[in-house]
This record gives C-alpha cells, sequence and structure tokens, in this order.
C-alpha cells in the first residue's frame, strides 16, 4: 500500500462522515477550516478503524493536531499492523 | 407556599448499599472503582468501572417480582424504601391518594431490552420476551416505588442524560413547594453495565482507563457508576408536627438549556442554571459554601464547569469549596442527580465536605478548592449540587442546613 493511497482513503474518510466535497479536503486543511468539532472527529476516528481495520487509541487520538498528522499516525499504525509483533 | 425539607435518604451504590456506607465511604475518601464484572471487558477499551457490589435481588425482591424488575427498577425500589423508613411516614388513605413520585433515568432498562434483542440479532430466534417491554421502559422504577407503597398521585419519569435525576428532583420539590403534592418520592437509578451500553460509551471516548481524576491535570475521563438514590421531601411543618428532624431544607432549583451542541458544553447554560437555582432559594451567592460540582473528569467539563462557577460566583469562587463525588462513585448517569443531591445533603448534616478523591496535580485551567483527597470539616449554611447533561439540558439544586 503506497503512502499516496492512505492518504486519498483518509480524505475520503473524512469528507464522507463530515458530508462535504472530496476536493474541499486537503491535507493542509485545518480541522476548523473543515468545521470538524470534537463529535465530527470521533466520527471520523470511527470511520478511520473501519477503513483501516485498525484500533485508534483514545489518547493518540486526543494528541492530533490536523490532517497531516492523521495521515501518519494511520500510516504508523498500518505498519505496526503488518509488522510481527515480538512475541508471535 | 411552603418551605420544603428532605426527611429521608436512600442509596445504593458502588459505596455501599444504604446511605450510611455511601456516606462512611465519601468522607473517608474511598473510591468504588473496581475492575468491571458480569461483563467481557475483553470485548471493551476500558476496564473499570464503579458497581454495585453485594447485590442479591433475592434478598430484596421475590422471584416473581425481579422477572418483571430491570435492575435498575429494582435499585429505585431498593432506595425508595430506605428513605421512606427513615423519613418514618405515617401513610393515611389521602396521603397515599396525593403523593408524588418523581425519578430521573436515563437508560431505564436498556439492559433489559438488549437482552431481549440479543436473542432476535444473535441467537437466531424470532420473537423477544414479552416481559421486555415492562422491563425496558424508562418509567418501570417510577412505577414500582408507586405500586409497592400504594401511592397514587403525581408520578412520572424524566429522561435528560447526566441531568435526570436533578431534573426528577427540582419538579418534585416544586409540587410539594406550590402544595400540589403534600409528600414525594424524589431521585433517580441507573443500571449502565451491558455490552451494546459500555461500546456505545467506548466510542464517545471520554471514558477513562484509569480513574476518575476530577480537576487534576491527569485526568483522562469519567468512569461509570450505577445505583440509585430516593429523597423523601415534605413540607417542614409536617415534618415538624410529626416530631421528625429534618435532614436539611430544599431551598432552589435551577435549570438551562445551552441550546448549542449535542455534546460539547459551553460555560454560559449552567452559570445561567446556578444563577436560576440561587435566585429561586433567595440565596445570596456569598451564603453557599459548597459546591457538589459535575466534575465529570473530562476534559470539556472539568474546564467549563469552573468558568461556570467563576462566572456565577465572581470573586467569591475562590472561597467555595467545589469537589466531585464521581471520583467515588463513578458516573452512575440517570442516577448521578441524586446521589450528588444526597452528598450535598450529608455534608450540611454532618459539616464535612467530602473530597475530590483520586487527585492528583492541579490544573490551572481548573482552579478551585478542590478539596483534594481528604474529607473536610466545614459548617456549610448552603450547598449546590450541579448536574449538567450531554445534550446542553442544565439542573441545580440548592440546599440549606437546618439547626
Amino acid at each position: 500500500m503506497t503512502d499516496h493511497s492512505i492518504q486519498d482513503r483518509v480524505l475520503k474518510v473524512i469528507a464522507t462522515t463530515k458530508r462535504i466535497p472530496l476536493e474541499s479536503v486537503l491535507p493542509d486543511s485545518s480541522f476548523e477550516s473543515l468545521g470538524i468539532d470534537s463529535l465530527d472527529r470521533l466520527n471520523i476516528l470511527f470511520g478511520l478503524e473501519s477503513e483501516f481495520d485498525i484500533e485508534i487509541n483514545d489518547e493518540d487520538a486526543k494528541h492530533i493536531q490536523n490532517i497531516h498528522e492523521m495521515i501518519e499516525g494511520i500510516t504508523q499504525l498500518l505498519q505496526a499492523k503488518a509488522a510481527p509483533s515480538p512475541g508471535e | 407556599m411552603h418551605r420544603v425539607v428532605v426527611t429521608g435518604t436512600g442509596v445504593i451504590s458502588a459505596l455501599g448499599n444504604n446511605t450510611s456506607d455511601f456516606w462512611q465511604s465519601l468522607v473517608s475518601g474511598t473510591s468504588g472503582i473496581r475492575e468491571m464484572v458480569d461483563v467481557d471487558i475483553s470485548q471493551i477499551r476500558f476496564q473499570n468501572g464503579a458497581q454495585v457490589r453485594n447485590y442479591v435481588s433475592e434478598e430484596h425482591f421475590a422471584a416473581k417480582d425481579t422477572d418483571v424488575m430491570d435492575r435498575f427498577a429494582q435499585f429505585a425500589v431498593v432506595a425508595a424504601r430506605e428513605a421512606i423508613a427513615q423519613a418514618g411516614i405515617e401513610w393515611t388513605a389521602s396521603l397515599r391518594e396525593t403523593a408524588a413520585v418523581v425519578t430521573g433515568s436515563c437508560l431505564g432498562g436498556r439492559g433489559a431490552e438488549e437482552a431481549g434483542y440479543w436473542e432476535l440479532f444473535h441467537n437466531g430466534k424470532s420473537r423477544v420476551h414479552p416481559y421486555t417491554i415492562p422491563l425496558g421502559m424508562s418509567n418501570a422504577g417510577t412505577s414500582h416505588i408507586s405500586m409497592q407503597f400504594g401511592i397514587e398521585g403525581p408520578a412520572y419519569n424524566l429522561s435528560t442524560a447526566c441531568a435526570s435525576s436533578a431534573h426528577a428532583i427540582g419538579h418534585a420539590f416544586w409540587m410539594v413547594r406550590s402544595g400540589v403534592a403534600p409528600l414525594a418520592i424524589a431521585g433517580g437509578s441507573e443500571a449502565p453495565f451491558f455490552l451494546g451500553g459500555l461500546k456505545a460509551w467506548e466510542a464517545m471516548r471520554v471514558v477513562s482507563k484509569d480513574t476518575c481524576r476530577p480537576f487534576s491535570a491527569e485526568r483522562s475521563g469519567l468512569i461509570l457508576g450505577e445505583g440509585a438514590a430516593m429523597l423523601v421531601l415534605e413540607p417542614l411543618e409536617a415534618a415538624l408536627a410529626r416530631g421528625v428532624r429534618p435532614l436539611a431544607e430544599i431551598v432552589g432549583f435551577g435549570m438551562s438549556a445551552d441550546a448549542g451542541h449535542i455534546t460539547q458544553p459551553v460555560a454560559k447554560g449552567p452559570a445561567r442554571a446556578m444563577r436560576m437555582a440561587l435566585r429561586d432559594a433567595a440565596l445570596a451567592p456569598e451564603q453557599v459554601g459548597y459546591i457538589n460540582a459535575h466534575g465529570t473528569a473530562t476534559e470539556a467539563n472539568d474546564r467549563i464547569e469552573t468558568a461556570s462557577i467563576r462566572e456565577t460566583f465572581g470573586a467569591h469562587a475562590d472561597k467555595l469549596a467545589v469537589s466531585s463525588t464521581k471520583s467515588m462513585h463513578g458516573h452512575a448517569l440517570g442516577a448521578a442527580g441524586a446521589l450528588e443531591a444526597v452528598a450535598g445533603i450529608l455534608s450540611l448534616r454532618h459539616g464535612i465536605l467530602p473530597p475530590t478523591a483520586n487527585f492528583l496535580t492541579a490544573d490551572p485551567a481548573c482552579d478551585l478548592d478542590i478539596v483534594p483527597n481528604q474529607a473536610r470539616t466545614a459548617a456549610v449554611e448552603a450547598c449546590l449540587s450541579n448536574s449538567f447533561a450531554f445534550g446542553g439540558l442544565n439542573a441545580v439544586l440548592a440546599f440549606k442546613s437546618l439547626p
């Protein structure tokens, strides 16, 4: 999976859950500029967990400030998921 | 207009299954938060809850009764029995016919409903049990109290999320004050420990994986609780005529709606509810020495509540003691306002303020005197009990100590 496709999928989840045009969601957009409030954030996190089949920790999610960090966090979670865990 | 007093309280909670045990735990700063039992915690991202322990329904009810009583309705009746016994009410036909029952519950018997739907969705059954509706309805607690004691006057349940039982007590207070009812049983009950409900809270990302640390910099969210609390409210003259010493006077009730966001609070609404309660009570802000805070330990609540207390009380906010007993009994949702009203009433009665337990270090955005970790001896003239619900619905009760 390329980084580009992760980015596209994140942007699509944001656009779909917030019900805004995909073109309006850019990696540089701030949550504020897109009108994303605390409940929207929960909805987006829920959508991202389904889209990527991952679990996003509450504390990690709290520290995400912008879409760049969101894409980065998802990428890390996907890498962790792909790598075999130490005890296995 | 009557002066209205509290002559009995009943409690079942993570801090004990009667008022005395509840109060002893509160003043000793003992938390009832433990790893959850009777739910599969491997399916949930948080592990801790404030559950009622050592509750055996057969000790309180016949099997034929529990068949039609969800846990929340049983809690309501258990608490009502204690409150009514403590008040020493002398029932007459006329009193039964006119007394009121007003309860609050957020979820009602949704746990029983879940069990019914589990059969349908999961076990491939085509029917649900015929008791699913009577078990699940949110007014079941009210109805069982009314049936148990033959109370035939105004009786209803209010569901305003985490403010449910504060709204219920406030309405009951106004009915007794105005003379609509000569006596009221008021409070709330909740039993939220069932898988679907816990998963829904998990999705809100507001439940702590640690414990409940209100107003503390280290706070990480709320801890769910369960239980019930009920009050007996009656006119002062009726209590005195029976030779009963009231626990406290209930003097004010204020309500407001934020009219803003479905989950995100603002300071303006809660501040207005506090001002309305003070006005209803004819209390000057300086007469209030203690606030039992809503204090959920979520970032949003604690900062907004601090700001709203400052907005309401001005300079007096620095002379007030404010504590969140949710740090010990958890957030019992629709029962929270009633449990916390009992905490407020008993703090006036005993001259001891329960602490905010589990406190570590101060958050500059929550810079009130929050009575950290240790109860405090303080004779307080009046106190408020704050309840602020998701959906921006706020209810504040005011109590005054009696000699």
